[in-house]
């Protein structure tokens, strides 16, 4: 099949210098008739780069993948315990994690890309757990889902291993076991993370930078200790 | 003392075959491989070594562990009403019936008496929790079958039966509303009507799981005459619930030993006829239309008096005491600094949970912390079933029959 | 469950099978209690057995700690018929440890003597298949046992976040 290629007429041409400048629905329009050429193959190489450049102006690449991913993670199915069955009641009808892209459970870690750690790890269970972590591919997050792996839990005794210990952990969800809202708020904190725009810590929220508690000598806890009563510059150690 | 390694890894690996093998060479047919701990078909982190011959499962050795909490441990070293919400998360759907237990044992140890509201309340909170417990099995079992829509179905009654918990307890899950001498609040207003609709509505549903299931072709195809286990071999595996009255024991620790007023409600014991899967299905779904009928039983006859014992040396006095009386202050701070210390003795108290014989073994020595504190879980025992059942059925039939064996690997490596 | 004279009939005959068997007996808040020497608990079993006491409920141990002896092993046996229990027990040292294993008299006690063996470290002579079931099986000690540490990881707090090893740095 023949295709025949042809430089685009001047008129685009020349409003493309001037595009920002034009009026907004001339600019919407040129923009139009420019993705229909794009998509004809009529811009390509340099034309197609900085025409992709200027439309993506404000959003990269990698931004735009980074928000496909966040919209569309894959769990694994990894219930462990009782958060399993909070875990369990996420895709069920009243929280419904398909309105969010996230219904797709998968059974294999080689499709999965969140693995929510819902409950208790014991010693038994941790190589497993990260051997299923290992298996996971790039990129990967995971979500320590209760107390129970977040830290100990209910149990601090011999026999329960807090994630942190064996494998990275993105979000941890404290709750014993987590409503299905807080699970939904977990992973949702989760996607803006992954999307690019994580939520700012509490103390950006609250404006509370300057409270942070500085140990220095062990001996001496007070000595270097910030003064949040006094205004002006805060010392640090 | 303890077995070595490699003596540990022959006897995992060795294989029991019920019959020998038919001619030589047909230790290189057998194929063993590993189901789980990890797998969506297992019920949690059971992991199954399978000795196939082709599809045919030889042998089936399950090996557990992978959710060991070290519960019996914790509570070793807690004032006991601390324990009733570490005892809680044992059995993690049948969370009430671990509480009652345990109560059970402490009140039987403290000889206190329950009154008969709490009672009451107590058995409506247990059979809804039995009502929600079967909601799961029938949920995961399907989906174990394949019969995905009936999850969706089950678990959105579940959050009806989870919003009554909230309701009374304040929380969906563990909720710790069992207390050593009755419960620890009483209802809310309106909270008998949601329940008596909840009913209502519950056997309409069950209706309809029914009328899905029952006479689905594919249905009785994987159920019907699989994982058949004869009533002897159950008895001497210690099974019990509804895989023993599935094969036609009637044997129900609430009418052969009613505990907690139980025999002030008229409910039949659902049985089975030959004990194959198709039997535990039947008897678990007819299990909560009697549940039904024992909740709006209890909710007509619920009694006027206290939610928990008067006994103020066990049980924390009322708040507004505290303002006026120098007593229930003293009583109130000693019970919530050091607890209330129970005479020495042994005890064991066995209840009837959706899974069969709940028992709880407390041994006292005096102070004011279990020295010792036992589930007898019956998953533990029941999982011991596993292998009968299985042995030279298919695949699918092992998935099927794990299903309706109803394992919940919480209680099982507590 | 049986009454006190019950109890009592039962361990008469107990005794008149073997004379140094049974060690005590104890009915306590309605429940009845045979506490046996170790090497006569597979007699004793048969005998309740034969009793009725078809049933076996639940096998466990204890750690009498500091009692001597100190690992206790109960058998909670049921008599379905007439609705009756019974806790068979015997009591063992942690320097001699045996105990004769009932899993051919009832299949259901294999799973739960392997867990005395794991968490207690009580040998059942006879047992098929004796090897560690909860805890990995290259763990050393035996967690339920009363010396035996709770174990569990220091709460962390600011001042020591850094020094705790291997977590959340």
């Amino acid at each position: 099949m023949e295709v025949t290629r042809e430089k685009l007429n001047g008129a685009s041409a020349g409003d493309h210098g001037r595009g920002s400048g034009a009026t907004g629905s001339d600019d919407f329009r040129i923009r139009q008739l420019r993705a229909r050429d794009m998509l004809r193959g009529d811009i390509a190489d340099e034309e197609l780069e900085r025409y992709v450049e200027e439309r993506v102006l404000t959003t990269t690449l990698d931004k735009a993948v980074a928000w496909a991913r966040g919209n569309s993670l894959f769990p694994a199915t990894f219930g462990l315990a009782c958060c399993a069955i909070e875990m369990m009641s996420l895709p069920g009808a009243r929280l419904d994690i398909a309105r969010f892209g996230f219904e797709a459970f998968r059974a294999s870690p080689r499709q999965a890309d969140l693995l929510i750690l819902s409950g208790r790890v014991s010693i038994k269970m941790a190589p497993v757990v990260r051997r299923i972590y290992d298996q996971m591919l790039e990129p990967r997050w995971a979500i320590a889902m209760g107390a129970c792996c977040s830290s100990m839990g209910v149990f601090n005794n011999y026999a329960i291993v807090p994630a942190d210990k064996f494998m990275p952990i993105d979000v941890h969800v404290p709750g014993c076991p987590p409503r299905p809202e807080a699970l939904m708020h977990g992973i949702l904190k989760l996607r803006d993370r992954i999307q690019g725009h994580a939520p700012a810590g509490w103390r950006e929220r609250y404006g509370a930078h300057g409270t942070e508690e500085v140990l220095g000598d062990a001996d001496l806890p007070g000595v270097n200790a910030v003064n949040v009563f006094q205004s002006g510059e805060t010392q640090r150690a | 003392m303890t077995a070595g390694l490699s003596d540990y890894r022959k006897q995992e690996e060795s294989i029991t075959l019920s019959s020998a093998p038919a001619g030589p060479g047909v230790e290189q047919e057998l194929m063993t491989i590993n189901m789980g701990p990890h797998h969506p078909s297992t019920h949690g982190v059971l992991r199954l070594i399978v000795t196939l011959e082709g599809e045919t499962v030889r042998d089936v050795k399950p090996v557990i562990g992978y959710v060991h909490t070290g519960i019996e441990k914790t509570a070793e070293d807690k004032p006991y009403w601390k324990v009733i919400p570490v005892v809680e998360r044992m059995d993690y759907l049948s969370y009430y019936f671990n509480a009652m237990a345990f109560c059970g044992a402490v009140e039987k140890l403290l000889e206190v008496e329950v009154p008969a509201r709490a009672q009451y309340l107590r058995v409506i909170h247990l059979e809804l929790n039995r009502i929600m417990s079967h909601l799961v099995w029938l949920g995961t079992s399907c989906i174990d079958l394949g019969a995905i829509s009936v999850w969706w179905y089950c678990f959105r009654e579940r959050e009806a039966v989870l919003d009554l918990f909230e309701m009374s307890s304040g929380q969906r899950m563990h909720t710790r509303y069992f207390q050593v001498g009755g419960v620890i609040e009483d209802i809310p207003r309106g909270w008998a009507e949601r329940v008596r609709r909840f009913t209502k509505e519950m056997r309409v549903r069950a209706d309809q799981y029914a009328a899905l299931l029952d006479k689905n072709e594919i249905v009785l195809q994987r159920l019907r005459h699989t994982g058949i286990v004869d009533e002897q071999t159950l008895l001497g595996l210690g099974v019990t619930g509804p895989l023993l009255r599935a094969a036609g024991n009637p044997w129900d620790l609430r009418k052969a030993a009613p505990y907690c007023s139980y025999d002030h409600f008229d409910f039949k014991i659902p049985v089975g006829t030959i004990g194959d899967n198709y039997d535990r299905y039947r008897v678990r779904h007819a299990e909560i239309y009697e549940s039904c009928a024992i909740i709006e039983q209890a909710l007509d006859g619920l009694p006027e008096g206290p939610f928990i014992t008067t006994d103020r040396k066990v049980a924390l006095p009322p708040r507004h005491e505290l303002a006026t009386s120098m007593e229930a202050l003293i009583h109130h701070f000693k019970l919530v600094t050091e607890g209330f210390r129970v005479p020495p003795g042994e005890v064991y108290n066995p209840i009837e949970s959706p899974r069969g014989e709940l028992g709880c073994y407390v041994r006292s020595d005096g102070s004011s912390r279990p020295a010792r504190v036992h589930m007898r879980d019956p998953s533990f025992v029941n999982l011991q079933a596993t292998a009968p059942a299985t042995r030279n059925s298919y695949i699918a039939d092992l998935v099927a029959t794990l299903a309706m064996l109803d394992p919940v690997l919480g209680g099982v490596d507590r | 469950m049986p009454d006190a004279t019950g109890l009592e009939l039962i361990a008469q005959d107990l005794r008149a099978a073997d004379a140094d068997a049974v060690l005590g007996t104890s009915f306590f808040r309605e429940e009845a209690t045979i506490e046996v020497a170790p090497a006569a608990l597979r007699a004793a079993a048969e005998a309740l057995r034969a009793k009725g006491y078809t049933f076996m409920a639940s096998c466990h141990g204890v750690d009498y700690y500091p009692e001597e002896p100190r690992l206790g092993v109960h058998y909670q046996l049921l008599d379905m018929a007439n609705v009756d229990r019974v806790c068979l027990k015997a009591r063992v040292t942690i320097e001699d440890p045996h105990v004769p294993s009932l899993c051919d008299l009832w299949p259901g006690a294999n799973h739960p003597e392997r867990e005395v063996f794991d968490m207690f470290g009580v040998v059942f002579d006879g047992h098929p298949d004796l090897r560690r079931i909860l805890m990995p099986e290259d763990y050393e000690g035996h967690p339920q046992r009363r010396d035996f540490p709770v174990g569990g990881e220091p709460v962390l707090f600011t001042y020591n976040e850094d020094k705790v090893p291997g977590w959340t740095r």
